[in-house]
């Protein structure tokens, strides 16, 4: 049995950036790249499924350059044999249902048994990822899962679904299914130097959407959104307090004082 | 119909407010091009929530039936998808939530709809709905638009447009949902973890501590801070997850609102959407961090651009 856990390489911007001339994003030179924390933690539960069964497989996989190669070869470094990555220059600035059309293509390609992914990634939020792979595929999906309970094979998973306000839902859900993870669900593994250095052998499947069978046009028309631009919103500022430690400390005491007395 | 419709979001025989704020934001379009609004109730007993969101703006409540008690995702799925069939809504609004971050996105894709989530405006120009959202953990925002969808799907965020409590005197009408099967299949709530030692929606002065705090063993000393100061201490999301303080010291969305702070001390947290979600209503909100583009500064009365640990220090010589 196969889970197939899509990653993303996500964007950080630099403290003073600029935008691009054509107004639709940031210039790329203000651009970090990081894994997303949210992978880190569906990545573990594909993991900790793995290694307390038999006849697991665990394939990470990422939509994006070659440079997002190093988030497949990060999980690769804690378990897991191969990735796959998918990639051609048209998907630069793809959306989350384009990039849901070619995991779920890649799920079918796998014969992928379970999907889990992050609820959301850190740069844009969008949230939807998961959920469009669900659409896609056809399957039951459960999104913010904070505790799991699956044996591999079995028709269906018990889960935690974190709502607001600390308030949590037990309920089970048929499997195939996809799961988007949340935060919390458990403490990620950190890889070892070994691991680190095997991960280095260990193949990853590069492909196109051709390849996957997916056209050109079937990305563009799935689009959810046009982006219109990009612009620096205009942002309160708190009245920040210059100084040494001891002197910024003394002036918060004395804020703190006085809008304790007003308050 | 066409126009707007609009999505109720109810759990446990309770309505979301967020309904209210999504059909302010239908209102002002409205205004800005008339059309009907129509708000849907999908529900085992829609009947429950009608009078609540019968309020101003609203020209027809759809109830719409269903066999669950709660928010099941294939239900839901396929309720807004006959609405949307029947009603053919230029669009649809949802708040966003847990609920619909579960479905919206897989309506929007089984029915060919545009799609926006945590969206917090939107407007027309000209004939174009554009809607605006956060990029790069908000450091930037972006307008979208839909060319070519006769359906678009917004996901509101909370807390942004002020909700509609007049009473209005909407028509109501009721729609069949299709049987589906139900794939997931509710067992029970998990009550949030009571506060051993203490209620954070009851502090009016609150010490919390985010991710910056590093480590397990460095708490105790903002725990004595607090105390020093006569601060309740409280936390974001990492601090929970890791276990150095109980989920009930946690302030954001997953978390405690803060509803009776009157000062709230941030200390190395960053300031994400989710835990702002839970204190950004704070008069008099401090914000102590290492990174001056952390989002916690653009909310923030009085902000210190430095380390939590010095400043913490020196902050306990004034106590």
């Amino acid at each position: 049995m196969k889970i197939l856990v899509p990653v993303k390489q996500v964007a950080v911007l630099d403290e003073d950036f600029e935008l691009r001339d054509d107004g639709l994003d940031a210039d790329p030179d203000f651009i970090d790249y990081e894994s997303n924390e949210w992978d880190d933690y569906s990545y573990e539960a594909a993991l900790q499924i793995m290694e307390a069964h038999g006849g697991v497989e665990v394939v990470p996989m990422t939509v994006g350059p070659e440079e997002a190669e190093e988030s497949l070869r990060r999980c690769l470094a804690k378990g897991g044999e191969r990735a796959v990555r998918v990639w051609d220059d048209t998907l630069a600035g793809a959306g989350p249902a384009p990039v849901a059309k070619l995991i779920a293509a890649v799920a079918r390609r796998e014969g992928a048994d379970m999907v889990f992914a992050g609820t959301l990634s850190a740069d844009h939020s969008y949230a939807m990822t998961g959920i469009c792979v669900a659409a896609e595929l056809g399957w039951p999906h459960v999104a913010v899962v904070t505790r799991l309970e699956y044996e591999p094979g079995a028709g269906s998973a018990t889960v935690h679904r974190e709502l607001e306000a600390g308030l949590i839902e037990r309920m089970t859900v048929e499997c195939p299914a996809v799961l988007t993870i949340q935060l919390g669900i458990n403490q990620p593994r950190y890889a070892s130097l070994r691991g680190v250095k095997q991960a280095k052998e260990k193949p990853v499947d590069r492909l196109t959407p051709a390849d996957l069978g997916v056209g050109g046009e079937d990305l563009a028309t799935s689009a959810s959104f046009r982006l219109r631009r990009m612009f620096k919103p205009a942002r309160g500022q708190a009245e920040l307090i210059e100084g040494t430690a001891a002197e910024q400390a003394a002036r918060l005491a004395t804020i703190i004082k006085e809008l304790r007395g007003a308050a | 119909m066409n126009g707007i419709l609009v999505i109720a979001e109810h759990r446990r025989g309770a309505l979301n407010p967020a309904t209210l704020e999504a059909v302010a934001a239908a209102a002002a379009l409205k205004q800005a091009r008339p059309q009907p609004v129509a708000v849907a109730v999908i529900a085992r007993n829609p009947d429950e929530f009608v009078a609540r969101v019968n309020v101003a703006g609203v020209d027809e409540i759809v109830k719409v039936e269903v066999p669950t008690d709660g928010f099941q995702s294939d239900v839901y799925e396929a309720a807004v998808a006959a609405l949307a069939a029947a009603r053919r809504p230029e669009l649809i609004l949802f708040a966003h939530t847990v609920d619909t971050w579960g479905y919206a996105a897989a309506v929007a894709v089984s029915g060919g709809f545009g799609c926006a989530t945590d969206v917090f405006a939107v407007r027309y120009e000209g004939d174009t709905l554009v809607a605006t959202r956060a990029a790069y953990k908000e450091k930037l925002h972006m307008d979208v638009d839909f060319p070519g969808r006769q359906t678009v799907l917004l996901t509101l965020r909370g807390n942004v447009f002020k909700p509609v409590e007049e009473p209005g005197n909407a028509a109501v009408s009721a729609l069949d949902a299709p049987a589906v099967a139900a794939r997931t299949a509710h067992l029970g709530y998990v009550e949030p973890e009571q506060a051993g030692d203490v209620d954070i929606t009851q502090a009016e002065y609150m010490l919390s501590i985010g991710r910056g705090v590093g480590d397990e063993d460095n708490i105790e000393q903002f725990k004595e801070l607090a105390d020093q100061l006569g601060f309740t201490l409280g936390c974001s999301r990492p601090v929970a997850d890791n276990g150095w303080l109980p989920k009930s010291r946690q302030v954001g969305q997953s978390g405690k609102t803060v509803v009776n702070c009157k000062i709230y001390v941030a200390m190395g947290i960053s300031g994400s959407v989710q835990h702002m979600a839970g204190m950004k209503h704070v008069p008099n909100i401090i914000a102590i961090n290492k990174d001056a583009e952390a989002s916690i500064f653009s909310i923030a009365r009085y902000g210190v651009v430095g380390d939590m640990f010095e400043i913490a220090k020196e902050l306990r010589n004034h106590c």
